[in-house]
């Protein structure tokens, strides 16, 4: 399998970190399933399925939702594997 | 059509195909194996043998979608991000979509953890291929039950939903 496998992202469980300035955001797609969704962003992150129900609903209601955060090379590799399963996946810093 | 996936024990999944399914399964994800194959890699071979690539954004709405832009307000860093890493993102496709066209055949279905999350890679990736052609939105699903069967968009959005259903059952045999 290619190098764009899904990864075993080892993290804390409180993925998303506020010290650290890059995110990682999911947009709202018409052809993305909200069961696929929410199945990538379990395999992707090992998040538990009410976590990655949450993100996946807000991504469908609010058009986008920040899925990880961390340094910009950990985003960027998220990304990648998010494009991988075809998700519409970027990077961007926390403005906050 | 087809029952869809069920699940096969140790993060596998089966189904059962028919000839007509596996001929469309296989045809689709040849073409967006064509689409994707070529991978715009430059002619210097050090390049390529990096998997350093096009920083372009491609021209054809599918492959834009299938490779979409990193950063959504930063045209050189989305750049910089697509050369390094577009070229790893088509042979993962590619690899997807051979591994779907190694296993698409009529009858009984058997995939291993492995396949099983290449099919759902394939699967939506010719998902996204189609939607994207036909313009799909959210509401697919109840404009494909308005819609009269001579409607000349019809084959397209059975075939979509037909795809959808696929997919869907194969997340829940997954999980």
């Amino acid at each position: 399998m290619g190098s764009t496998a899904p990864a075993e992202v080892e993290r804390p469980a409180s993925d998303v970190r506020p010290d650290l300035p890059w995110l990682t955001l999911v947009w709202n797609d018409p052809v993305n399933l909200m069961s696929y969704v929410t199945y990538v962003l379990q395999t992707v992150f090992g998040y538990p399925k009410a976590k990655a129900e949450k993100l996946m609903l807000d991504v469908h209601h609010k058009g986008r939702a920040v899925v990880s955060s961390g340094t910009r090379e950990e985003m960027e590799r998220d990304v990648q594997i998010l494009h991988s399963y075809g998700l519409w996946a970027t990077v961007q810093r926390d403005s906050a | 059509m087809s029952t869809g996936f069920s699940s096969a024990g140790r993060g596998g999944a089966s189904i059962l195909l028919d000839a007509g399914e596996a001929s469309i399964l296989r045809s689709l994800v040849e073409q967006v194996l064509g689409l994707v194959e070529p991978g715009e890699t430059g002619d210097d071979p050090l390049q390529k043998a990096l998997g350093i690539g096009s920083a372009e954004v491609p021209s054809d709405p599918v492959l834009a979608r299938l490779f979409p832009s990193a950063y959504a307000d930063d045209d050189k860093a989305s750049a910089e991000f697509r050369r390094y890493t577009e070229a790893t993102l088509r042979e993962g496709k590619r690899a997807d979509a051979e591994t779907l066209l190694e296993t698409a055949e009529q009858g009984k279905v058997e995939l291993t953890a492995e396949q099983a999350q290449s099919w759902l890679r394939a699967l939506n990736d010719v998902r996204l291929a189609l939607g994207v052609r036909l313009e799909v939105t959210e509401e697919i699903h109840e404009e494909l039950a308005d819609m009269a069967e001579n409607d000349p968009r019809y084959p397209a959005y059975v075939t979509y939903d037909w795809l959808t259903y696929l997919q869907d059952t194969l997340v829940r045999a997954l999980w």
